[in-house]
């Protein structure tokens, strides 16, 4: 299954990336010199196969059902949460505006 | 002692040392601080922490002198710049995460900074670990401590490039690694050091910059493998900030290194003499079948069919979990923003990526992607979970036959800078041996165990039942014995 331009730019902004013009065939080269090469796994026979979904062989846990437990992750942390972040103002993080 | 015979030293000859108070942690410091310096020209480190350094080893002279001291007081180690150390900026050496200081400390590096190490700071690495040679880094390639028999730069293998560079050229006693594909074992075996990725669940993900959730694991990488287990028992540890952290005992791996492998099983997986493979990479993988066999343990031959379809099986899972796991790099919350004039939100996001993010993971993302998005996810994602499930099957059968599996750890010896970078399946191909038992899960480990007729360094490669790092360790270690004293790179740095 090879891509064509127009899909290499729709997986672009489906990933948010920006992709020049002159940027989409190279693009495209590279992902189908990869997709064609991984196509061999239609050789393998998997049909009841259950599809793998935890490497190891435990029940996902599931932790209490606390706010803002401070040993673990939290909250109550505003000031190092917003310690990195490019734009922060007023206790929140600011991006460009949203709404005309 | 001088300086050079400080930095020599085993980890575990350090623990003699501070504790028969031959020398101080702040000596010890002070040697490897200058050694990093020494070596720049490597580029193994994207930060320095000399401060850092000293203070930990004051800590630990003081608790040595106290009889307070943990197991790894005064040792200097490196940290990986995938793992999040408080207050000292960690970027995965990607430009989207320059500057980035987290606010927190991995539970891997925490545990090592509870038990006495001291950090001589952040190794460089492939961008977010994506890469088998260390050429994707934002901050330059690493150049391993041996150069080939023209005196040609290679590659010290990745994605770990900057811990096996380090630890090979005698300037950390010790470093982290992660693997996701094979990133701790490739590089240890370019570079002539040890190195272990342990089960899926052993170490704690938590405070790791994710590449792919379900494959990433952290392991240590020093010059030997008691080294390996010292670093291995303090690395290890049961997290309730990691969901898929195994809650078991950790044992003291250093008790496996027995030296006795008499009526061990050791399993020769014949999907793994592949087509082009070096004579000489297929003569030291009969050498290492010999030693076990002298050392008592009993060869067999055991199958891996789907061994061919790791690879590719690797590149839709690790890719779709990548694109997943990197769409957090937004401009919002840390790292680069990028902001057209008058753009809006969306053109921030892009803008932001696409200047942010290196070529190499940029296209994985593109690829894992392709095979998340509707009409594509069955064939591609789903497929590849089905294979997956049938490779770990495949060692579920071959470990009914044998206790450890024996294969060569890399197709090759280190390459030049670039002799790899036009063509990324030859890159990927890297991989081919240390993909399958990330894939299942499985502790795995690389030790030196001879050099090709260039004497450059390659590893032997030992692939254990899930949880029996013990196993795995404890061959090793005959290996290694086996193996005897290896050429350690010339330090040409000092000279040039």
């Amino acid at each position: 299954m090879a891509v064509d331009e127009k899909i290499v730019k729709r997986i672009a902004h489906l990933a948010r990336m920006q992709l020049d013009d002159t940027d989409v065939a190279p693009m495209m080269h590279e992902l189908n010199g990869i997709l064609g090469w991984i196509e061999q796994l239609e050789e393998v026979e998997t049909g009841t196969i259950p599809a793998m979904t935890s490497v190891v062989s435990q029940k996902l846990k599931w932790r209490a059902d606390v706010v803002n437990q401070p040993e673990l992750t939290g909250g109550a942390r505003q000031a190092a949460v917003l310690a990195n972040a490019a734009d922060a103002q007023f206790g929140f993080f600011s991006v460009p505006k949203v709404i005309e | 002692m001088n300086d050079s015979l400080l930095t020599d030293l085993s980890i575990a000859d350090m623990q003699t040392g501070l504790r028969a108070r031959q020398f101080t942690a702040v000596e010890l410091a002070k040697a490897h601080i200058k050694a990093v310096a020494d070596a720049r020209v490597l580029n193994a480190f994207i930060v320095e922490t000399p401060d850092i350094a000293l203070a930990q080893a004051k800590a630990a002279d003081e608790a040595l002198a106290a009889g307070t001291a943990r197991p790894l007081a005064g040792i200097p180690l490196g940290i990986k710049d995938l793992f999040c150390t408080k207050g000292v900026q960690t970027t995965a050496a990607s430009k989207i995460l320059e500057g980035f200081v987290p606010q927190y400390e991995a539970t891997v590096s925490a545990n090592l900074f509870r038990d006495g190490a001291v950090m001589l700071g952040k190794l460089n690495m492939d961008q977010f670990a994506m890469g088998s040679s260390n050429e994707t880094s934002a901050y330059g390639n690493v150049l391993n401590p041996f150069r080939n028999s023209e005196g040609k730069a290679l590659v010290p293998g990745g994605s770990s490039g900057g811990s096996a560079a380090a630890v090979a050229a005698g300037i950390v006693a010790g470093a982290t690694g992660t693997d996701t594909g094979g990133s701790i074992r490739q590089p240890a075996a370019f570079t002539g050091i040890a190195g272990i990725k342990p089960t899926y669940g052993r170490c704690s993900r938590w405070g790791i910059v994710a590449f792919a959730s379900s494959l990433d694991q952290a392991g240590p990488m020093a010059r030997d493998v008691r080294d390996c287990a010292i670093l291995l028992n303090s690395m290890c540890s049961y997290d309730e900030k990691d969901s898929t952290s195994i809650n078991q005992p950790v044992p003291d791996y250093t008790a496996a290194l027995t030296g006795d492998i008499r009526g061990l099983r050791i399993g020769i997986p014949r999907e793994y003499r592949v087509d082009g493979m070096p004579v000489e990479i297929d003569a030291l993988w009969q050498k290492g079948i010999d030693w076990l066999s002298a050392a008592g343990a009993t060869i067999v031959d055991v199958s891996l069919p789907h061994t061919k379809y790791a690879l590719p099986t690797y590149y839709i899972v690790a890719p779709a979990e990548c694109s997943s796991n990197l769409a957090r790099y937004d401009g919002v919350r840390y790292g680069l923003r990028v902001s057209p004039k008058h753009g809006s939100l969306s053109d921030m996001y892009e803008a932001t990526r696409a200047t942010g993010f290196g070529k190499e993971v940029r296209k994985r993302i593109m690829i894992g992607t392709y095979v998340l998005s509707a009409g594509y996810y069955d064939a591609y994602y789903i497929k590849a979970q089905k294979v997956r499930a049938l490779i770990a099957q495949d060692f579920d059968r071959a470990f009914e036959h044998c206790d450890v599996i024996l294969t060569p750890t890399a197709p090759s010896a280190a390459f030049p800078l670039g002799a790899k970078s036009a063509d990324p399946i030859a890159m990927y191909l890297n991989d081919v041996f240390t993909v399958p038992a990330s894939l299942a899960g499985l502790p795995a480990m690389s030790v030196p165990a001879g050099v090709d007729s260039g004497g450059l360094p390659l590893g032997l490669h030992l692939i254990g039942k899930a949880l029996d790092e013990e196993t795995v360790l404890k061959v090793g270690h005959v290996v290694e014995q086996a193996a005897g004293r290896l050429a350690k790179p010339l330090k040409w740095w000092l000279h040039s």
